[in-house]
């Protein structure tokens, strides 16, 4: 008797779950239908003719894909030389942050000394201060310099750390053990060869989301290169696809052409995403976690 | 055995302080070697020119013509200034509005996520591609799919038979529109919230269903105070980014229409490089740290009544 309403129960228990689940799927499948909807629909309209953006009812899928729309573009305007500029940006930027980061993050994380606490705290109180109190300064600096219009004002303050990815990189040292630190140490090796034999190699995928947020970041950069750039040779990609409207027959109505110019600016950081997805997610729920 | 415990670490502590002694010595100087990037850039582009922030702010400067000491003129003439207030109302809507509804969206799509669902792995990654793209041209993209007339999101809302707002293009729906465009970047919440929520230990989940516990009890008497530390997280960067917000205003409505988006980081730009009113613009720079400083510490304040850290039960 008392064995029967267990497996009674137990059945509706699993049968509202068998329900609860199908229910929860059915819900996330058309959540990524929804999320995905905008990145399908900007791919789709860079493939069509011009008419077919404004007919009514909508067309989804352009009749005969036109790869000529993502030509146009750099007819339109200098594309290509937007690319290679915010290209060159992006990887020095690279280059500055994991260097920098790194390193700083190595001696927050593996070495002991007095005020060690204090200067952590000062690095993550700067993650509270806005770009806009020294946009103005730092400007005026960069001009005293003569750096305007040049990538140095974009490039080098990115050699000096920045609080974000030194917590990133900090956490992430952390969890490996300090005890082969020690080992190095006793083995005649210095801080240095700690760090770059021993920390380093075993860091794989906090360097891989370190570098993909770099290129993520710098890549879609608008505020200090729409300040510090303003020659057309000089502009990045965001610059250039901003003001695509003031080029002649790019503007009003050329809806392909935006979306085609949009896609191929956004193509680069979605395939990195892609590669790295596996580190880089992992990366981020670890370290946002463990505040 | 307590004093053998005691003499065998002492003195094992007295070899490690021998050999070491050097060494930790060597160490500080090396942390603070190694940190030096950060100190020197700390220096010279952050606490320099928070100092000369602070001075521009109580000047009157074009950058052209020498400045001119004004003391608080400009912090009278915000006060005075029915712009600056504007800015001030709309990122506070649009803050509160993005950072808690991509909090809620993030919570329920993650929990919904962690029933252990097949292609949770595939699924997580489609949710977090919204997140990694972004900038001028995932804005060009909302800008299209919001156009009233040919626009995607109306085509559809017309497929359902609802008649669409006219979005950007109208002074009451262009802030919303601003806001339900932020909520598309909930992956990266989602993230976090996922993990956390994997985090929790199965055992009390199973000591509820024994007490009989009902999905809704577990729900708000563990899984969400368990959670609290995430949404702390989310919640206390979220603010800090949202009041910053600059470039999606720039490129989708330019502060329109009138000037029912213009966020306070797009007043603040018009008025250093389009009106070149540097020192007005450093005051305002100066309000907006003032703001996310006392928002961020409020919140840590705020926090030991409504986050709960495991290690106080």
């Amino acid at each position: 008797m008392a064995h029967n309403t267990v497996t009674v129960r137990a059945g509706s228990i699993a049968r509202a779950r068998l329900v609860g689940d199908l229910i929860a799927y059915l819900l996330i499948l058309l959540g990524a239908i929804i999320v995905t909807l905008p990145l399908v629909w900007m791919v789709t309209t860079a493939l069509k003719q011009n008419y077919e953006v404004f007919l009514f009812p909508p067309r989804w899928l352009p009749e005969t894909p036109m790869w000529s729309n993502f030509a146009y573009v750099f007819d339109l305007m200098p594309f290509g030389r937007f690319m290679l500029n915010t290209a060159i940006i992006t990887q020095l930027n690279i280059i500055g942050d994991l260097l920098s980061c790194s390193i700083v993050a190595f001696a927050f994380a593996r070495l002991k000394a007095r005020g060690k606490n204090f200067m952590f705290l000062l690095v993550l109180s700067t993650m509270m201060l806005p770009f806009q109190v020294t946009m103005i300064p730092q400007f005026v600096l960069f001009r005293q310099l003569n750096w305007i219009d040049t990538f140095l004002p974009l490039v080098v303050p990115h050699f000096f750390a920045n609080a974000y990815q030194v917590f990133l990189m900090r956490q992430f040292f952390l969890t490996i053990p300090k005890d082969l630190d020690e080992a190095a140490i006793i083995d005649g090796s210095n801080v240095l060869g700690v760090y770059w034999r021993i920390i380093m190699p075993l860091s794989g995928p906090i360097i891989v989301t370190v570098v993909i947020f770099s290129f993520l970041y710098h890549w879609n950069d608008f505020l200090a290169p729409l300040i510090y750039l303003n020659s057309e040779q000089n502009k990045t990609l965001a610059l250039g696809l901003a003001s695509i409207l003031a080029y002649p027959a790019g503007g009003q109505g050329r809806w392909e052409i935006l979306m085609a110019a949009s896609t191929i600016a956004l193509a680069p950081c979605i395939v990195l995403f892609f590669i790295g997805q596996k580190f880089f997610v992992q990366g981020i729920a670890l370290t946002g976690l463990k505040g | 055995m307590n004093t053998i415990l005691t003499r065998r670490t002492g003195t094992a502590g007295v070899r490690h302080t021998a050999r070491f002694s050097g060494w930790e010595r060597q160490q500080e100087i090396w942390f603070y070697a190694l940190i030096s990037p950060w100190i020197v850039g700390f220096l010279m582009f952050t606490l320099g020119p928070m100092v000369a922030s602070a001075i521009f702010s109580l000047t009157q400067w074009d950058l052209l013509t020498p400045a001119q000491w004004v003391g608080l003129a400009n912090f009278a003439e915000m006060v005075a200034d029915p712009l600056f207030w504007n800015a001030l109302r709309v990122t506070i809507v649009y803050a509160l509005g993005s950072v808690s509804l991509t909090i809620v969206v993030a919570m329920l799509v993650a929990l919904l996520l962690n029933r252990n669902i097949r292609g949770q792995q595939f699924f997580r990654v489609i949710y977090y591609l919204p997140f990694v793209v972004s900038g001028v041209a995932v804005a060009w993209m909302w800008r299209i799919m919001y156009n009233p007339e040919f626009g995607v999101i109306n085509l559809v809302l017309e497929f359902f038979g609802i008649q669409g707002p006219r979005w950007l293009a109208s002074s009451a729906w262009a802030l919303p529109s601003l806001i339900i465009m932020s909520v598309w970047g909930f992956g990266g919440n989602m993230v976090i919230f996922l993990a956390g929520l994997q985090g929790i230990p199965q055992h009390l989940y199973e000591a509820a269903d024994i007490d009989g516990a009902t999905g809704a009890a577990k729900f708000w008497h563990i899984t969400l105070p368990l959670m609290t530390p995430a949404i702390f997280f989310a919640l206390t960067t979220g603010l800090i980014g949202a009041l910053q917000a600059f470039t999606t205003v720039y490129v989708m409505t330019s502060g329109g229409p009138g000037n029912a988006t213009m966020v306070y980081g797009l007043y603040l730009y018009n008025n250093a490089f389009k009106f070149f009113k540097m020192g007005y613009a450093s005051a305002l720079a100066w309000v907006l740290f003032a703001i996310i400083l006392i928002v961020t510490l409020l919140q840590f304040k705020l926090a030991r009544q409504w986050v709960f850290y495991e290690t106080e039960a």
